[in-house]
Formats: C-alpha cells, structure tokens, sequence
C-alpha cells in the first residue's frame, strides 16, 4: 500500500525573471516500511523535497499525501500537530538543544503531549536503549561525540514511535566508522517497520536504502534501484519494490 | 519535559541575559515603588505640618447682614453687627465625629476700645490655641497674663506704645507685656488680651464673637468637619477657609503628579530594556524555535515560552522591585523629612501594585518578540545554520 504519495510536486523561490524551481514537478509512491535513499548533487533540490516531505515547505503547487492526508490542505498549526504524530526528523547539524541534557532532548517531542511525566521518560529511556545510549542520559550535548549527538537526535526523532522518519544528511558530520553505526541503526530502523527517507551524498550510506530516488535540477530522473548493504553482503535484496511509474 | 521545564532551564543557562531583564524591571518598579512610598509619606508628613500651619475653618455667627469690609478696608463704618456664640456651645465640637482631626480650637472676643484716645479693635483670645493657630507670631516680649496686653506692630506705632508701657482701657489699667512682630496681617492693628479679660471688658460672658479652628484633614474632607461642626453648632455659620485649603491641595496635587510621571518614565524605559534583550534572545534561538517547530510544536507553544519566560523574570522584580523600593523610601525619608522613619510598614496594595505592573509591562514588552517567535518558518529556521 502507498503510504506516502507526491504528486507533481512544484516549489519556485524568488520573483519574477529570478523565479526558479527549486522541485520541479516531481512525483512518486511510497509503501510503507521502505527505506529511501535521495541523492543528487548539491542545489539539486533534495533537502528542499525533504523540507516538503516534513510538511514545513509548502509547495508552490502539486499535493503530498501521506497515510490518506492531503497534508497541505491542512492548517499550520495541524501541520504542526501532523509532524509531532507522524515524522521524525534527523538533521546533518543533530540541531539538539544545548541546554537540555540527553534525556530531555529526546523527551522535546512529548513537551507538548498530554502524558504523564513518568510515562514520558519511560519513552524516552526506551529510545535511548533503542540507539545504545541509555548510560549516557544525564549527559549535555556538549559532553558526548558527533556521533552520540546524531543517535540522541535519532532517539528524539522516534520517542513519539512516529511511522515515517526524514533523515537530511545524518552522517554528514561523520566518520567512516560512526557513519557506519548510524546507518546500522537505521536499518534496524526500517527492520522494525518505520518508513526511512534519507537524503544522502554517500553512496556507501545509500546502499543501505531498498531503493534510491536520483533528483537532479529539482527533477527525479531515477527512482528504482535494488542496493545491497555495504557492509552485510549475505543479505539478500528488498522484493516488491515499487517502481518509479 | 513540560514547556515551563524548558523555560526554567533555558533561564538558567542564559543568567546573565535573566538577570539583565530582571535589573532592567527591578529598577522601574522599585522607582514606581520608592516614589509612591515617598510621597505618599511626605505628603502625610507635609500636609500634617500644613494642617497645623493656621486655622482652616470659621466659626461666626449666624447673621442677616453683608460684610462691609473687603480686604480690610471698611466701607460703610461698621463692617456688620456683631452677634455672639456662646461658649459652651463651642463645646460641643469636641463630640463630632472628626474630633481626633481637630488640632486647635481658639475662641475670639472682639471689641472696640479706645487707648489713648483713639479707637482700637480689641481681640481677647486662648494664647495657648493661638500658638497652633498663629505659629507666625512673633511677640517681642511675653504672652500676657492677667491685666496685661501685646499690641500689633501698627497698632504699637500709632498709639506708640511699647514693651512695658501702661494702657487704660475701660478704667482699667493694662501693662504691654510685649509687641507682636509685623505679620502683615489685620493682627498688626489689634491689641490682644486673654479671652476672659476681653469678655469682662465687653460684659460678654461666656460668649464669643468667633472660633479658628485648625482641623486635620487628612483621612476626611474638610468639607465634612464643616458640617459636623455645624451639625454641632446649629446657631452657627461654619465655613471652610476655601483658598487655604485648596492652596495646599494643589501643591501636594501638582508634587504627586510630577513624582508619578517621572515613575512612568522610568518603567517605560524599564519595558524598553525588556523588550530589546527579549528581541535578542529570540534571534539568538533560531535554531531552538525551528527544532521545536519542526518536531510538532504549534505556535501557541512557542508563544507559552517565550511569555513564561518574561512572566517568571517580570513576576521575580515585581517582587525584588517593592521590597527595594520600599526601602529606598525609607532611606530618602531620612534625609527630606523632619520626622524620623525608621522603616516604611509594608503595604500589601502596593506590592500587589508592583507585582502587577511588572508582570503587565514584562509580557507587554514580550509581545512583539513572543510573536516574532512564533511565526518564524522552521524550515528557514533551521536552514539559517
């Protein structure tokens, strides 16, 4: 089943002779519990796509659909209520709150839930044993690695159990090694049933993807490919992918 | 995590920025504090001493006839007939209401005599009373005793008399104990005994021709002391000396208006501060607001922050602000005032006022940047790194 739908999706910054087209009319399917890798040069319209995608960018025109919601046709504010129950974000920067300790940036998303406060850190404990970083809850930002930080945002971005998860560039910042942990994770993401959509320059990263999307000129030229694992070469391929129609 | 927990914690990290705003608020209020204080305690202090400062209401009788005289100058020979109160219904002022407002009561007899052959209004009065009601005579010599006078300084050069001269009036002999100092007044003109030698003089016992009253008025219009005493004294016509009285009200008015636009001044520039180190702290959590946008906080969220954050630090020197303020009234009171304050008693209306004031001008000054916030794009949010 089609659980995330694009169609024709437009979005032009600028005005008159400097308008241009950041996506130019791009289109695809989504089933639920794939992971997607997105690549394409840089200025090729990716993160944009990504920022539609999480329903803070809205399209100049063009409809994204998303578990049967027109998400555009919704108000600001129920897109906001729209990304707190059904994506995660994972961002290149991790862009946590310096302030807060570990434990308390995976517990942001649920500041504006209506649980009780022992539930909450429940979910968030749980997160934090889901990505490994269980002993490392009181710590701040400042105090643990690059990749520590991207597995702390990848927790805040799943303490919600949201069904979709929107990575930009999550082992930019990276190395090899840690890229490697990050990705791992990930998959065991996707294992579990979440829907992934990461944008990614690496194409060691993007094998671990069931299918990369190619955006080029803020056009999808290519959208179906079978990646094996870089690092797990016994594993036999997704089938059932969905092509690009 | 709750709103107010991230609130509290971003506080805390950014103390220095906190207590900028706080200093900021702090010195408005406890400015609106201190001066409120100030001159609500100078004004009592003040209009007590003016309230003791001379008589502020009549006593005469009641009367048929219009003054002749205006300004001092007699037209018509006799100003008006002289009808009497009695003394003992002076008495009765002594159980109005008000009584506690009354600072002095000093009956007057008054006469014509002639003192070396010349005519002379005589005034027999309560010296005791008259040191209240007078304060600005100066007598060059001693207050008379039994059989004995003070002359007005003009009164002194006409009949050119002086300190321990004799005077006959009505067959009695009388010594001038002293001469009142020039208070440019009718006082000046006048020869002045005791009352009960005046009375005897005029075979007016146990009546008056008028009665000065000083009344305090502080907790009660002096219009009221008026009709209490009339109340009292039903024969009588009680009246309010209107100029005096609204002389002192006006300035006291006019000093509170200026003491309170000054606060105002100082709690504008005190919202000033909050507003443009609040405008600060926004730009400066571009990146925090666009995550708590991107991660489903709605704008009302971000308006909850923003507004805790100005409603904590604003509610902290509404506080801070009245206790300082309070004391700096005190400290200022010492020096501009007469009378000792050791310390100002705490007044709940007024710090109810501070915290009040703080918290309004604090969240009012945190509007616009509250706003800001709240529409900021999360995606340029974000994109701003």
């Amino acid at each position: 089943m089609n659980y995330i739908v694009a169609e024709n999706l437009v979005k032009k910054f600028g005005n008159g002779a400097a308008k241009v087209a950041a996506v130019d009319g791009i289109s695809f399917q989504i089933e639920a519990g794939e992971f997607i890798g997105m690549m394409g040069e840089s200025g090729a319209g990716k993160s944009t796509l990504l920022g539609i995608m999480g329903a803070m960018n809205a399209p100049t025109s063009g409809r994204l659909i998303v578990d049967e919601i027109d998400v555009y046709s919704l108000k600001q504010e129920q897109r906001a209520d729209f990304r707190r129950e059904f994506l995660g974000f994972v961002f290149q920067s991790f862009h946590l709150v310096p302030y807060l300790t570990v434990i308390e940036n995976v517990m942001l998303p649920l500041a504006v839930v209506k649980a009780g406060k022992k539930k909450k850190r429940a979910l968030a404990e749980e997160a934090l044993l889901q990505v490994g970083l269980q002993d490392k809850a009181l710590r701040l930002p400042s105090q643990i690695s690059g990749g520590e930080k991207e597995r702390v945002a990848i927790a805040r971005s799943i303490v919600n159990e949201p069904p979709v998860l929107l990575a930009d560039e999550p082992t930019g910042n990276l190395d090899t090694k840690t890229s490697q942990e990050i990705m791992e994770l990930l998959s065991k993401l996707n294992d579990h049933g979440m829907t992934i959509v990461m944008v990614t320059h690496s194409p060691e990263c993007a094998r671990y993807a069931g299918r990369v999307m190619r955006v080029s000129d803020g056009k999808l030229i290519e959208a179906a490919s079978q990646t094996p694992r870089l690092f797990d070469s016994r594993r036999e391929p997704r089938s059932g992918l969905t092509s690009h129609p | 995590m709750t709103l107010k927990e991230i609130t509290i914690r971003n506080l805390l990290r950014r103390k220095a920025k906190a207590a900028f705003v706080l200093a900021g608020l702090v010195i408005g209020v406890s400015t609106v504090v201190g001066i409120i204080s100030f001159v609500e305690a100078m004004t009592n202090d003040i209009n007590h001493k003016l309230e003791k400062y001379g008589a502020n209401i009549l006593i005469v009788p009641k009367t048929e006839n219009l003054t002749l005289t205006y300004g001092g100058l007699s037209l018509g020979g006799v100003s008006f007939e002289m009808a009497e109160i009695r003394e003992s219904e002076l008495l009765r002022v002594d159980s109005i209401k008000n009584a506690q407002n009354i600072a002095a009561l000093g009956p007057l007899v008054l006469g014509v005599v002639h003192v070396n052959s010349r005519k002379v209004l005589m005034a027999g009065v309560d010296f005791e009373a008259s040191e209240i009601l007078k304060p600005w005579w100066n007598i060059r010599g001693n207050v008379p005793g039994e059989g004995e006078v003070i002359i007005g300084a003009e009164a002194a050069r006409v009949l050119n008399l002086g300190t321990g001269d004799q005077v006959k009036i009505k067959d009695r002999v009388f010594y001038v104990s002293g001469v009142l100092q020039p208070t440019g007044s009718q006082d000046d003109q006048l020869v002045f005994t005791r009352l009960a030698a005046a009375q005897s003089i005029f075979e007016k016992s146990g009546r008056v021709s008028m009665a000065e009253v000083a009344a305090l008025c502080k907790d009660c219009p002096i219009d009221e002391m008026v009709n209490q005493i009339s109340d009292a004294i039903p024969g009588a016509k009680v009246m309010a000396i209107q100029q005096v009285v609204k002389g002192r009200m006006e300035t006291l008015h006019q000093f509170k208006n200026f003491s309170y636009g000054i606060s105002g001044v100082i709690l504008l520039i005190g919202a000033l501060v909050v507003l443009v180190t609040m405008m600060g702290s926004v730009r400066e959590r571009t990146e925090e607001i666009g995550i708590f946008r991107a991660i489903g906080f709605r704008r009302l969220h971000i308006l909850k922050i923003v507004f805790l954050e100005a409603g904590i630090v604003s509610g902290l020197a509404g506080i801070i602000g009245y206790f300082v303020g309070l004391a700096a009234a005190a400290v200022a009171l010492n020096f501009f005032s007469e009378s000792s304050v050791g310390s100002l008693p705490l007044n709940a209306e007024l710090a109810a006022g501070a915290l009040t004031v703080a918290l309004i001008v604090g969240l009012a000054a945190s509007a616009y940047p509250a706003f800001m916030a709240a529409r900021m794009d999360p995606n340029q949010a974000l994109r701003a790194l």
